[in-house]
């Protein structure tokens, strides 16, 4: 059996592993169109700010690839799959057959057709080499300024290591406030006083217009409302979508938003399976099939793909959005949904809170009749990880409903019976 | 694999075991000179939960399917090859949280003294017996081998 994974970050090492586990020998081969050793792409802002140096950007040990053996063809694009023949092509000519196939393309970043968006000096952020890219480029033009697209998770990144290296830092967010994705409109509130204060202009229900440059470089940004804002760099961090254009629509290979995979990350064709932030899986809080850009799924994904694709059946029994994400060292934990949905029955849902001005320490927990579907934290995370599992389960919380937010809650709130079920699975009771 | 079993109804949460915790993870590990010299004081990987009469030792389960080790970035949290164990490599950890996001037993502290950290149990790798299994009074913690599928 030939394995072939396209793609080099979480979730094609999460194959990898789940590969080794239950088969030794069949031959692996990780194809990338970028040339590194496999990297943590979260990493690349912790580089550009310089918080790190490039011998911490690794994965996984430089040995890795040897001692899973696993073959590597690294810095070369896979330009179409071909699930009948069960063949890849490759830029440059060359084409690869496989036994089975994992699609691990990941996301690529959406930049708008905005005028002036092809000029020196405009940057998208999402790779280790555009991090160096825009290390050169600072040095070069000594750059002091920045315009950053977009406030979400990658613009965030973004503003920190562009901060922590001096750069004075604009931001524009079509919505009305901050990381509209992971906050709700308080902890979003808090996050911006927390980037005011360390110098960020900040600008919401807008976007840029133009990019004006001289001499083929950025030189200003013209926003939609008419705000002429200076900068010597523009960052595109709207987001990414699935990078899937190595699928040809007459492929057999489903494509929605991203690429449709069943609960064994199956793809609709034969053979091909995918994982991470190209695909469309369950999400089990929405109840439906939608892209969730996130580390641990991509890894989980990938991980399960790689035991099916050993033979061993393992199912995946969906996700849902988590992170955990620090704004300018402030902690904050983020699960599940952010708000009551819109289009839900209200009475449906139940909002627990407790925000401390003084500290600007906020947590909300979300529920869904007896579940919990939200939980949020802003700068007290301590023990975060004990309502994501209540999440994950589905627990049913009556019990323990009046201690959630208590100072002391922890385990021992919790009813004996779920308790213990929690802990055996490892084979340990309390 | 040997695991840390917890025993409720013995605990009397005397908290010996995150006090040994400490000096076992201290640069001494030495107890006078943990608690009094040693600046930042180690941290205790073993949290006591306690409310009333019940009481509770618990640390890091090293689950077998391990939520941390598939949400770490920088794959510092590890399953080491001979023991099973989870472990953290401090030196690679960059304190994402990510691993106290996913960890249902919030088993997996901060530890903020130097370089961000993830703190959590490592067994006391290479002793024969964890500090907090051999202190404990009352065989509240015990060490004990665990086969595949819970059964112990």
């Amino acid at each position: 059996m030939r394995h072939v994974i396209v793609g080099n970050s979480a979730a094609a090492i999460g194959c990898v592993e789940g590969l080794r586990r239950y088969d030794k020998d069949s031959p692996i081969t990780i194809i990338s169109d970028e040339p590194h050793h496999t990297y943590s792409r979260p990493m690349i802002s912790y580089l550009l700010g310089g918080l790190v140096d490039e011998s911490r950007m690794a994965y996984r040990p430089r040995d890795f690839y040897e001692k899973h053996k696993v073959e590597t063809l690294l810095g070369v694009e896979v330009t179409r799959v071909s699930p009948r023949e069960r063949v890849i092509f490759l830029a440059g000519g060359g084409s690869m057959a496989y036994d089975r196939l994992l699609i691990a393309t990941g996301g690529k970043p959406f930049v708008p057709p905005v005028p002036g968006a092809n000029l020196k000096g405009v940057f998208t952020f999402v790779k280790w080499d555009e991090a160096r890219q825009i290390a050169r480029y600072i040095d070069e033009h000594q750059a002091k300024s920045a315009l950053v697209i977009g406030a979400g998770l990658i613009g965030l990144k973004t503003i920190e290591a562009l901060l922590a290296r001096g750069i004075k830092v604009t931001v524009v967010e079509l919505a009305d406030r901050i990381l509209s994705t992971i906050f709700d409109p308080t902890a979003a509130r808090l996050a911006e006083i927390i980037l005011r204060r360390e110098g960020v202009e900040l600008r919401t229900k807008t976007t840029v217009g133009e990019i004006i440059g001289r001499g083929g470089r950025v030189d200003h940004a013209v926003l939609r409302d008419g705000e002429r804002v200076n900068c010597d760099m523009v960052v595109f961090a709207i987001g990414v979508r699935p990078n899937t254009g190595l699928v040809p629509t007459d492929s057999g290979i489903q494509i929605e938003r991203g690429i449709r995979v069943d609960a064994h990350m199956r793809t609709t064709a034969p053979g091909v399976y995918a994982a991470g932030d190209c695909v469309e899986a369950y999400d089990m809080l929405a109840d439906s099939y939608h892209q969730l850009a996130i580390w641990p799924l991509a890894y989980r994904q990938g991980n399960i793909a790689g035991t099916n694709m050993a033979g061993v059946e393992r199912a995946y029994e969906g996700g849902f959005p988590m992170n955990s994400i620090s704004v300018c060292d402030v902690p904050t934990i983020s699960v599940g949904l952010v708000e009551p949905p819109d289009d839900g029955d209200p009475a449906r849902y139940e909002v627990l809170d407790d925000y401390d001005r003084e500290t600007l320490t906020y947590k909300k927990l979300i529920l869904r009749g007896h579940r919990l579907v939200g939980a949020l934290f802003f700068n007290d995370i301590d023990r975060a990880g004990i309502y994501t599992g209540l999440i994950r389960d589905q627990a049913d919380i009556t019990q323990f409903k009046d201690h959630l937010l208590s100072g002391s809650f922890g385990l021992i709130s919790l009813p004996k019976d779920y308790r213990k079920h929690l802990v055996t699975g490892s084979g340990i009771e309390v | 694999m040997k695991q840390i079993y917890v025993n409720e109804e013995y605990c009397i949460g005397c908290r010996l075991c995150e006090i040994h915790c400490a000096v076992q993870h201290s640069r001494s590990k030495k107890i006078i000179k943990a608690f009094k010299e040693e600046a930042p004081r180690a941290l205790a990987r073993v949290l006591v939960e306690e409310e009333g009469p019940l009481s509770f030792a618990m640390q890091c389960r090293h689950c077998e399917d391990a939520l941390c080790i598939e949400a770490c970035i920088v794959g510092a949290m590890h399953r080491d090859e001979e023991t099973g164990a989870v472990l953290c490599d401090e030196d690679r950890c960059v304190g994402c949280w990510m691993c106290v996001m996913v960890c249902p037993f919030g088993a997996i502290q901060r530890n903020l003294a130097g370089t961000k950290a993830a703190s959590k149990c490592d067994l006391c790798h290479g002793e024969q017996i964890p500090a907090c299994v051999a202190h404990c009074p009352n065989e509240a913690l015990t060490f004990v081998e665990v086969k595949a599928g819970g059964a112990r």
